[in-house]
């Protein structure tokens, strides 16, 4: 348990990890250079970002370390994986995503339908957050130009079978990329012999800095940048490189890749006791996504009838720090369209909250949230109009709706 | 994480007046589940004296929601019905210290949900016909539906007017991509557009919302320097007194044209909100003046101005 609490959103973001720090701190002092100058300064920056490439290589599985592009973090990567594909195939005018998708990638996506003319396909999920199959089928076609799916959902964990749309994306003619911001360092991946052709990924989420990220590009595949200038990262993302941020990049993958079977042991075990000890205590709620198939970090349990700001309000009194797909703590009047496109009832959906672990997470830390989540709901349900006195829902109709 | 101010977060963790209220003889029920805020607000009046002797609330909703809730209980207990019906939401807003844009219409619920309690009481129909939208302008706190009605009411057809009606992207202009994706919208659509209803009581409206006074050229009588100077110390003088029961103050240094140069002292100076509070300095003075100004912190004054 840190000074400041107990942090169970790792899915928001995560501590950057001391080592990871270690390794950045001489980038700022002794090891400033520009890797592109000439002399000594350079020089030794320009070795370190070769390693951290080589870092984020092994941990990706991929065949080349050519194949990673640094960036400034996972919207940049979707961003520029989806444009340079329509730019790269200008007669192509479909796209096909998912309705859960990070809106890193919807909201480019609603841009290009209703700016640019682009007709998008966005593939349903049922009600424990699975792609439709047979509706992705159906949509893949010669117009086709790229496909973006992510590789697992930020708010339930739940994962989409990758090597599986990807195969069929390119069977279709179409270039397959996945938004992996969520998935990288917590399931194994061999992109070498993957049919995937775009992979993003985000360095906050792993452990390192915030500003950096990376865009997987298989080799061969026709690629446009999106900045434009100098020949930075072999011309494919112009900027001076953001060494301190590459390095750490590269330490915390070094690092994820180290600690994958923590992540799927012992993570995955406080995950599932926090879960089960939720369920146990607490009346009418229930896990979102797939228990069955999602990331070993992520626990998203709606509770009924209560409204998911006032529990992180409640939580955050408590020292504990989770998160909401309530529409109340976006701002906007709609709660989470992940939670809607799952079809949650609005009776749950806007008491959905996320718990989301790391390897830093403690099981003290776990019991804690368990002693202290139970008296929370009851204390926001006993406010309820929805809630009777008894201890049960009840009928409530207010005038509008 | 909102910036909640002391008052919400005092009502919120320990909300007062909570509950059902048994003996209640004038009940309120708004919101819904589905917008995810509901309130139900239960009164007992006096039949004779018509004061509200108690009040309690329930409510599903986030935290100003509740807030807001428990403080409208506060506000009304004591006071007679007609009283009451004076309390609006900005009242409740006022009451908290003030709410996030975004949140304003939790204070808004509040005050629907008294004026249909005190609709049960006197055995009237109370109809709600409130709607809200996306939240648009933070600076005004402005949402879709309120810009949509203004358009549709007014025929408007530029970005300039809606922010000459609405105040809408009058300030940051950060939102003019969403005012202008709703214009369009409106525009598309012209036609099929029902008459303007009326708004609930005691709540802002479009009517709230009085077009700004046209630019100074158009203007019949244009305001001195004098009379322009007196008018913005006069408004900030009617600001100091909220300001300072933060601990706070609010000085005028300098007017140079559009930019009006201000200083924030005591527990203003250094704090966190102090971006907001300059934001209802600029609000104040724009309504105040009738005219676009920017009101700027006095460091930013420039060097032998």
């Amino acid at each position: 348990m840190t000074a400041q609490g107990i942090y169970l959103d790792n899915n928001a973001t995560t501590r950057v990890d001391p080592e990871v720090l270690a390794e950045m701190l001489p980038l700022f002092t002794e090891q400033f250079g520009n890797p592109s100058s000439m002399h000594g300064f350079g020089a030794a920056v320009g070795g370190k970002i070769e390693w951290a490439r080589k870092q984020v290589q092994a941990l990706l599985g991929a065949a080349h370390d050519s194949e990673i592009v640094f960036t400034s973090g996972g919207t940049e990567s979707d961003n520029t994986a989806i444009l340079s594909v329509l730019e790269a195939y200008p007669k192509k005018k479909s796209i096909v995503t998912s309705v859960v998708e990070h809106p890193a990638v919807l909201a480019l996506c609603d841009y290009l339908e209703k700016k640019r003319g682009y007709t998008v396909h966005r593939i349903g999920v049922d009600n424990r957050g699975n792609l439709d199959l047979d509706a992705y089928k159906a949509a893949l076609g010669p117009d086709v130009a790229i496909v973006s799916i992510m590789w697992a959902n930020n708010e339930t964990g739940t994962i989409f079978p990758i090597e599986e749309l990807a195969q069929l994306a390119k069977a279709a003619g179409a270039v397959f990329h996945t938004d992996a911001v969520q998935a990288v360092g917590k399931i194994p991946m061999t992109l070498a012999t993957s049919a995937v052709d775009m992979l993003s990924l985000s360095g906050h989420k792993l452990h390192a800095p915030k500003g950096i990220g990376a865009l997987y590009v298989k080799r061969g595949l026709r690629f446009r940048p999106m900045l434009r200038g100098g020949h930075q990262e072999r011309s494919r993302r112009a900027g001076t490189e953001n060494a301190p941020g590459i390095v750490g990049l590269g330490a915390a993958a070094q690092l994820a890749l180290m600690h994958m079977t923590d992540e799927n042991t012992r993570v995955k075990a406080l995950r599932d006791k926090l879960e089960q000890a939720i369920l146990a205590a607490v009346p009418n709620c229930f896990v979102t996504g797939n228990p069955a198939n999602r990331l070993p970090n992520t626990c998203n349990v709606a509770f009924e009838y209560i409204e998911g700001e006032a529990i992180l309000l409640l939580l955050n009194e408590a020292g504990i720090a989770a998160s909401s797909g309530s529409a109340c703590t976006s701002g906007s009047l709609e709660p989470s369209h992940v939670m809607r496109a799952m079809g949650v009832p609005y009776t749950a959906a806007h008491g959905a909250t996320r718990f989301s672990l790391s390897r830093e997470t403690t099981e003290e830390e776990i019991d804690r949230v368990i002693a202290v989540v139970p008296g929370i709901i009851a204390k926001l349900r006993s406010l309820s109009p929805y809630w009777s006195q008894a201890g049960a829902p009840k009928e409530f109709a207010p005038v509008y709706s | 994480m909102w910036n909640y101010t002391d008052k919400v977060k005092e009502h919120f963790f320990n909300p007062k007046n909570a509950g059902a209220l048994d003996e209640a003889n004038a009940v309120g029920e708004v919101g819904s589940i589905t917008c995810g805020d509901a309130l139900k607000l239960m009164m007992k009046v006096n039949p004779d004296s018509q004061v509200i002797e108690d009040a309690k609330f329930q409510t599903f909703g986030c935290g100003s929601a509740i807030a807001s809730s428990s403080a409208l209980t506060e506000m009304i207990i004591g006071k007679t019905v007609d009283e009451a019906l004076a309390v609006t939401n900005r009242d409740i807003a006022e009451y908290l210290g003030g709410l996030p844009p975004e949140k304003m219409h939790c204070s808004v619920m509040g005050a629907e949900a008294l004026r249909a309690a005190i609709a049960n009481f006197k055995g009237e129909e109370w109809v709600d016909d409130h709607e809200e939208g996306e939240l648009v302008c933070k600076c005004f706190g402005i949402d879709a539906a309120m810009i949509e009605r203004a358009v549709t009411v007014n025929s408007l057809t530029t970005l300039e007017e809606v922010t000459h009606y609405t105040k809408a992207g009058g300030s940051c202009q950060t939102c003019h991509e969403k005012i202008e994706e709703v214009l369009e919208a409106v525009l598309a659509k012209t036609g099929a557009l029902a008459p303007p209803k009326s708004h609930a009581p005691g709540t802002v409206g479009l009517d709230a919302i009085k077009p700004l006074a046209p630019k100074a050229e158009a203007a019949p009588a244009k305001l001195t320097n004098v009379q322009r100077m007196q008018k913005i110390m006069f408004a900030i003088e009617e600001l100091r007194p909220q300001i300072q029961r933060d601990g706070g103050d609010v000085e005028l240094v300098d007017i140079d044209g559009k930019d009006i140069y201000v200083r924030l002292t005591g527990a203003c100076s250094g704090c966190s909100q102090s971006a907001g509070t300059m934001m209802g300095v600029q609000a104040k003075l724009v309504e105040a003046l009738g005219e676009f100004v920017r009101v700027k912190p006095a460091s930013l004054l420039p060097v032998g101005a």
